[in-house]
């Protein structure tokens, strides 16, 4: 799949990204291709700059230097509303439901059919059917969210981000708070959303779920690029590539344990 | 798509949901979400029998047609008012200055009215427009410096007091003609009866061709429907009540067109909260701020648009009782204005703590403020003792919000 999309136009296209918090670097120079029906993990460490690329993404910080491609056109995000209709969803970590309104009102916030006069049947239908595609286990779309359990929010978050149809979607520690069970759900969840075409970006700590889904797995270091791997990568090369040395707390404590086996 | 008569409706394949169909089910639903914490109207109407129980049984004119008549020629300027304080408190704001702000334009009715001779109409509306530019003051202190709107509306309340002793100068009060059609609106026009009974049955078949329109495209779309017993049994109930209340209004002066217009206001407010894009992003700011602006909603607009409303309403409420008291004076607007204002939004429902709330509660809570007020003046109590009644009923209320908050978390119901 990776092999034959990369020669593609990818969707979107980073070069030279920087952002500075005062005297920070947040990020520097950052490039970043993302295609078609492909999954692309953003691991690094905490303070790697991650979450600051999602966010200058999905609109809510604007880059210091830099260029932004989407669709092979240059393009300035100022807005989350702009790289929302320009097709850049992004399902936060804090998720970002209302808990006091159902599940319709939540997917549909901020794009409801009808705004003078609310179409709920049609709503109602369509959310369904979205959450149907996604094999989503919902029981009912017209409890407040406050009702529903850690892995249905995650759903619903995801879901509400293919409302739009976007072209890419990124989705910032989708599993950090859940159990094993609603983590393959939503590691499945991911999978059902590249195999429609999405392209997704996926930040995670946790390198198992990372391997399991990811075709390519984007390494962030101190803010810059730090290497791109695939599945195959060893954990040990993706350690290192994310500690920055191969001499490392997590390769000493792996070989202690190694010698203490041996002994 | 599947045959609708072979396949589970859509929204009931999930076996874990329980199905409530017909008048039962809706019975049984209505106990569930009571016991959650999910009180609606209930507290209200209680209140509102007890009231009526123990007032009639210490006077029974309380009860009289007569006394209800003017009750409600009383509630509709307070009511507006209230209204207002509905939409801010949706979002978890609150503005203190909505009994300034209405005397302030009962002043500018009066001065611009009477003292300058401009036509009344011209006065209502420089009255109105001053209320929607305190708003947008309070909207842009707010959206611009983060200043809270329990400060800035503090310091709008002290400044517009102010301006009303200025404009209203040393003489302090201003008659208004009892012949002119604003104070006939606000102490005589009654509705005729034929327009009232009129008026009465309307809701119930707006809810009935509503409801079965809801229920043809639900069917259609292969979703489940609550059953035709219970909208006929709601329409029957509604129509029922609102026909029993204006017959017995009939028995004395009548319903007051007063009334009619804040019954009127509150139809569409309630209306634009439940059924527009712009009602739904209120809630939505409400429930939960940032994730209403990262959905694309434009937050600041939506804040500018309800303290807008709220300070236009509290002008409204202002013209409204300086028509009902035919006077524009240095006392309208203050002592217990604001307090009832804002006492009545929370007693009919609407979460101090945003997000929760309806238009209604704007009308169930005034009538109960008002009744408690109407009341104890039938008993020849002095003021004193109504501000500390008063002050205890919305301790109770406010109470009975937060009790029923706690309740709604445990029982996962936001």
């Amino acid at each position: 799949m990776t092999s034959q999309t990369t020669a593609q136009e990818p969707i979107l296209r980073l070069r030279g990204v920087s952002k500075q918090f005062g005297a920070v670097s947040a990020l520097s120079d950052i490039e970043l291709d993302i295609h078609a029906g492909e999954v692309v993990a953003l691991v690094g460490d905490n303070g790697a700059g991650k979450s600051t690329l999602v966010k200058v993404l999905a609109g809510v910080h604007q880059p210091t230097a830099g260029s932004i491609e989407f669709m092979g056109k240059p393009v300035t995000l100022d807005s989350p509303g702009t790289a929302l209709e320009m097709g850049i969803a992004t399902v936060f970590q804090d998720l970002a439901l209302c808990e006091n309104l159902d599940v319709v009102a939540n997917l549909f916030l901020g794009h409801e059919i009808g705004p003078w006069a609310l179409d709920e049947v049609q709503m109602e239908v369509r959310a369904w059917t979205l959450l149907q595609e996604l094999a989503a286990r919902i029981p009912s779309v017209r409890e407040p969210i406050a009702s529903l359990s850690g892995g249905q929010r995650q759903t619903v978050a995801i879901a509400r981000s293919l409302l739009l149809n976007p072209k890419i979607i990124m989705l910032d520690e989708p599993t950090a708070a859940l159990g094993v069970a609603q983590t393959a759900e939503v590691l499945n969840l991911i999978e059902r959303v590249r195999d429609r075409g999405h392209g997704v970006v996926l930040i995670s700590h946790n390198m198992e779920d990372v391997r399991a889904v990811a075709d390519r797995i984007v390494v962030l270091r101190l803010g810059r690029n730090n290497g791109v791997f695939t599945q195959e990568t060893s954990h040990e090369e993706l350690v290192a590539a994310i500690t920055g040395a191969s001499e490392n707390s997590v390769s000493r404590r792996r070989a202690r344990k190694l010698e203490e086996m041996e002994q | 798509m599947p045959d609708p008569k072979t396949s589970p409706a859509l929204d009931r394949s999930d076996s874990r949901v329980r199905h409530d169909e017909g008048i039962s089910g809706a019975v049984r639903a209505f106990v569930d979400r009571v016991r959650s914490g999910d009180l609606g109207m209930l507290p209200v109407a209680v209140g509102l029998v007890l009231i009526a129980v123990v007032f009639t049984s210490l006077n029974p004119v309380f009860l009289a047609p007569n006394n209800l008549v003017n009750l409600l020629f009383d509630a509709a300027a307070i009511g507006c008012i209230s209204l207002g304080i509905v939409c801010v408190l949706m979002l978890g704001q609150i503005d203190l200055s909505v009994g300034s702000m209405s005397g302030l334009a009962s002043a500018m009715v009066g001065v611009l009215w009477i003292n300058m001779g401009l036509p009344v109409v011209v006065a209502i509306l420089a009255a109105l427009s001053a209320g929607a530019v305190m708003g947008l003051i309070y909207g842009m202190l707010l959206n611009r410096f983060g200043m809270p709107s329990f400060v800035s509306t503090l310091a709008g309340l002290l400044a517009m007091l102010g301006m009303q002793l200025y404009i209203l100068g040393p003489t302090g009060s201003i008659n208004l003609s009892y012949s002119s059609p604003l104070v006939r609106f606000g102490q005589i026009l009654i509705m005729p009866a034929w327009l009232s009974y009129a008026l009465a049955v309307v809701p119930g078949i707006v809810m009935l061709a509503q409801g079965l329109r809801t229920m043809r495209l639900r069917a259609a779309a292969n979703l489940s429907n609550a059953g035709i017993s219970v909208l006929i049994a709601k329409t029957a109930m509604l129509t029922a009540a609102l026909l029993i209340a204006v017959i017995y209004l009939n028995q004395g002066r009548g319903v007051p067109y007063m009334f009619g217009l804040f019954v009127l206001l509150v139809v569409i407010m309630n209306y634009a909260l439940t059924r527009t894009k712009w009602g739904r992003s209120m809630f939505a700011v409400g429930g939960n701020t940032e994730a209403a602006r990262r959905s694309g909603i434009n937050v600041n607009r939506i804040r500018l648009s309800a303290f807008m409303l709220c300070s236009t309403l509290a002008a409204l409420g202002g013209v409204l009782s300086a028509a009902r008291l035919a006077s524009s004076s240095q006392q309208a607007g203050t002592g217990d204005v604001n307090l009832n204002a804002i006492a009545a939004a929370v007693i009919g429902g609407t979460s101090l703590f945003g997000g929760r709330g309806s238009a209604w509660s704007a009308l169930l809570g005034i009538l109960v403020i008002q009744a408690i007020s109407n009341g104890l003046t039938l008993l020849n109590l002095s003021s004193s003792l109504r501000y500390m009644i008063t002050g205890a009923v919305l301790a109770i209320a406010v109470v009975v919000d937060s009790l029923a908050r706690q309740s709604r978390a445990s029982h996962g119901r936001a």
